[in-house]
């Protein structure tokens, strides 16, 4: 099955109703005719409609979603899985959220920034309209404000990693803390400051908000051997931290050698993602979560043929990719598929186990 | 192939020595070589479709699912009226319509996994549910697996003939195929629980094939089925339509003539319900079977519950009997070729394509058949890319005939009644014993390159 929404908060009586219905519509379901209506009003999977696009860059826009059914809520900082389709195709991705949880309105919105070679972010930045639905996921993430706010606060972010502070930021101007707050932030000119505007003005509203801009294109980038000048006292703040991987390493680094660790949340906003594949496939280490089993498949190999090699009882059928009996869920990783030597798959997507093989390693829902 | 070099040999019509099959089959003409090349082909034209997929494709499911959705809550709404016949046949004609749509365009076709590609959840194979008895999951394996994978192989395509009819003048003849021509009409008219028995697979029971725990879940997974199914179209909207009706009855029964006066206020919800709740007169005693009772005895109950059932019998009739139609042109038409189990013993995936190319029958017709046939009238290009979204075999169906001109192909096809009629024919004849293979049509010439039609394949054997 693909990647559905999450299960939206439903009163009891409506589901119950529903329920009661349902010898009427078998074997729809009557959410499936009250789509036809309102596709908010699904009370299988949370949607969401675009109410606005605003552009924040040039390559950067936030997007204003209304959720079909009351916002469970988030931690500021938290990202949440969005599903849409795009060409045709449903694809699902992960954006922090940069709304506060408490908004009035009961919109959360996502920011994305465009990745050139990408697929979700030019529908989301250039193309998406009010009016389209969206499939809201589940939300996750560790990188949140703590429970007990401390009194001093440094962020450091780079780029697109402003966006789950941006949220963070914005939970805390709402509950009136942004008494002793510093954020970094590496743009490569003002001009392509996410949020510059609302984090200017934050910053004149706010005496406790300190905010520093380091426009690379002339200042050049920010070392943590800068730290010292741009915050001196950065041992004694609860520091979070987001943006490219080298960032996070070199000030991990830094704060491991210099300061105190535990005071220290990192963000990698960027999955990590293996080396592109070379001619022939590696294979990689297939498990399969629903029976439990580890198999190794080569780059050659049918993950079906490795599963059962590794004694795992599988749905198979014709074993040359015509019937679909043998689909199951990829949970993570990346497949190869054997006929064309072309390695795709996303999470959630189903794939016909015996015509690909992994491709680096690979969780399966068999 | 062994089968093939002992095909190459010169052919005896009175011995068949050299042949394990009554007919010779066109792939034998071809070399190793060819066979794997056309593969290659074949595998090109899906792989440049699927490339191609996209916006168009999904905006055609969505809207097609959306229409039929449409006509089944109008449909339905209309046979609340049942007792009327202008609204007895509208109702009727849309509810056939809707199922004809539900199972052929949409259902099997998405739980072939044609619309995969779109990773959406809701229109995948894999959550699929359809208005007909069968279970998603027992139709997906023996339509999916068994018939497209063993597709017109004597012995291990189980719908050749379904197993209980002689279609094949290869199958053995048996007493009980002389009441062919009979059954063949019952299970035209209750198709679909053909179809959902044929999934059990009786052979396999018999042989022990399947264990205790299969057959037993099978089982209840077809009464449920069924149980939900009957439950809807035969209890549910007959009951709602004869509620509805005598509600409605009572309701004009119980408003008075005169209007209301002015200074008088307006008779109220409560008080309405009140005075049709009098007027129905409902026993005091709790006795249910004396409600129901007085229900059946008015008319206004009774009326529409009966026309509603006869509206929703016709409807699945409706619908059984064009599947049957569009299902039985697949495969049995005269052109096609049937296999022995020898000869496609080392098939190759190019054999595999022929095999698909030859077994299988088009049926000529205009856009709206197509849609209403599921695009099954494109049988071979459908049995070539099972996989593939059907409103495309339209597009590919002119590189496909191109394709078995060029490799001196037949490429099977006619007119929807011409096709039945052979079909039926076969049925006829075959509940006899005897009976040989109807002549088959030679390569296929494009007539409007070769300015000639289907002629006769010298090689094969004509009656």
């Amino acid at each position: 099955m693909a990647e559905r929404g999450a299960r939206p908060k439903v009163p009891q009586w409506r589901l119950r109703t529903l329920r009661a219905l349902r010898y009427v519509f078998t074997p729809l379901l009557p959410d499936d005719y009250l789509e036809l209506i309102n596709p908010l009003w699904s009370t299988q999977e949370l949607r969401g409609r675009i109410e606005r696009v605003e552009r924040e860059t040039p390559d950067a826009a936030t997007i204003v979603i209304k959720p079909g059914w009351e916002w469970e809520g988030h931690e500021p900082g938290q990202y949440l899985r969005i599903g849409m389709p795009v060409d045709g195709v449903h694809h699902w991705r992960a954006y922090s959220l940069t709304s506060d949880p408490g908004r009035s309105d009961g919109c959360l919105s996502i920011t994305p920034k465009l990745v050139d070679t990408g697929k979700v972010s030019p529908y989301l930045v250039r193309r998406a309209q009010p009016g389209a639905i969206v499939r809201l996921g589940g939300v996750e993430g560790t990188f949140v404000l703590p429970e007990s706010l401390p009194d001093e606060f440094l962020f450091i972010s780079a780029g697109s990693g402003i966006t789950p502070i941006m949220s963070m930021l914005r939970a805390l101007a709402r509950r009136d803390a942004l008494s002793d707050v510093v954020l970094l932030h590496s743009a490569r000119t003002a001009e392509d400051v996410i949020f510059g505007a609302e984090l200017r003005q934050l910053a004149q509203r706010h005496q406790g908000f300190r905010l520093h801009e380091q426009l690379t294109h002339e200042m050049g980038r920010m070392g943590p051997e800068d730290l010292q000048t741009l915050c001196p006292d950065w041992r004694e703040r609860e520091a979070f931290i987001s943006g490219p991987a080298a960032m996070l390493d070199a000030l991990t680094e830094h704060w491991e050698r210099d300061g105190d660790r535990d005071r220290l949340h990192t963000e990698r906003f960027q999955p990590i993602i293996g080396s592109e594949p070379s001619e022939h496939g590696e294979g990689g280490t297939i498990r399969f979560s629903v029976s439990e089993i580890e198999a190794h498949g080569d780059g050659a190999t049918p993950i079906l043929v490795a599963g059962e090699e590794a004694g795992a009882t599988l749905p198979f059928g014709c074993r040359m990719g015509i019937c679909h009996t043998c689909v199951g869920e990829l949970c993570s990783g990346r497949v190869r598929d054997l006929r064309t030597g072309k390695v795709g798959g996303q999470d959630g997507e189903m794939i016909r186990t015996c015509i690909h093989a992994a491709e680096g390693p690979v969780e399966i829902a068999l | 192939m062994p089968p093939k070099a002992l095909s190459r040999l010169p052919y005896d019509p009175h011995t068949r020595i050299h042949m394990p099959t009554m007919i010779e089959s066109p792939l034998s003409r071809l070399s190793a070589e060819q066979i794997e090349e056309l593969g290659k082909e074949v595998e090109t034209i899906h792989d440049e479709v699927f490339g191609d997929l996209g916006d168009r494709d999904r905006r055609y499911i969505t809207s097609m699912i959306e229409m039929h959705r449409r006509l089944v809550v109008l449909g339905r709404v209309i046979l609340f009226a049942s007792r009327y016949k202008p609204a007895w046949i509208a109702g009727t004609s849309m509810l056939s319509l809707a199922k004809i749509l539900e199972n052929m365009e949409i259902g099997h076709n998405v739980m072939h996994g044609q619309w995969d590609w779109m990773n959406d959840p809701q229109i995948n194979s894999s959550t699929w549910d359809w208005d007909s008895a069968s279970t998603a999951e027992a139709w997906k394996h023996s339509h999916n697996f068994i018939h497209h994978t063993f597709t017109n192989i004597r012995g291990k395509d189980r719908d050749l003939g379904y197993e209980i009819m002689r279609i094949d003048p290869h199958q053995k003849w048996n007493p009980v195929y002389l009441l062919q021509p009979f059954y063949n009409l019952v299970l035209a008219a209750l198709f679909e629980w053909g179809v959902a028995s044929h999934d059990l697979d009786f052979e396999a029971i018999k042989k022990g094939e399947k264990s205790k725990q299969a057959i037993r879940r099978e089982l209840r997974g077809m009464a449920r089925k069924a149980r939900q199914q009957i439950t809807k179209d035969y209890i549910v909207f007959p009951l709602l339509s004869g509620l509805i009706s005598t509600l409605v009855e009572l309701a004009i029964a119980a408003t008075p003539l005169r209007a209301p006066a002015a200074d008088k206020p307006k008779p109220r919800a409560g008080r309405m319900v009140k005075r049709v709740w009098r007027k129905a007169k409902p026993t005091r005693s709790s006795d249910r079977g004396q409600i129901l009772r007085q229900l059946i005895e008015r008319r206004s109950f009774r009326e529409p519950f009966r026309t509603t059932l006869t509206a929703d019998v016709t409807a699945n009739l409706v619908r059984n009997v064009w599947a049957y139609m569009i299902i039985f042109c697949g495969h049995f038409p005269d052109q096609t070729y049937t296999f022995s189990q020898e000869e496609t013993e080392n098939e190759t995936r190019g054999g595999m394509y022929i095999r698909q190319l030859l077994g299988a029958a088009n049926i000529e017709g205009g856009p709206a058949f197509h849609v209403l046939s599921g695009n099954l009238g494109y049988q071979v290009e459908h049995h070539l890319y099972p996989d593939m979204p059907s409103t495309r075999y339209a597009e590919i169906a002119p590189r496909v005939r191109e394709l078995c001109e060029r490799y001196e192909l037949p490429y099977n096809t006619g007119p929807f009644f011409k096709q039945f009629g052979m079909v039926q024919r076969t049925i006829l004849r075959l509940a006899l014993p005897g009976g040989k293979p109807r002549p088959k049509p030679g390569p296929y010439h494009d007539s409007a390159t070769a300015g000639g039609g289907v002629g006769v394949d010298p090689l094969s054997l004509t009656p």
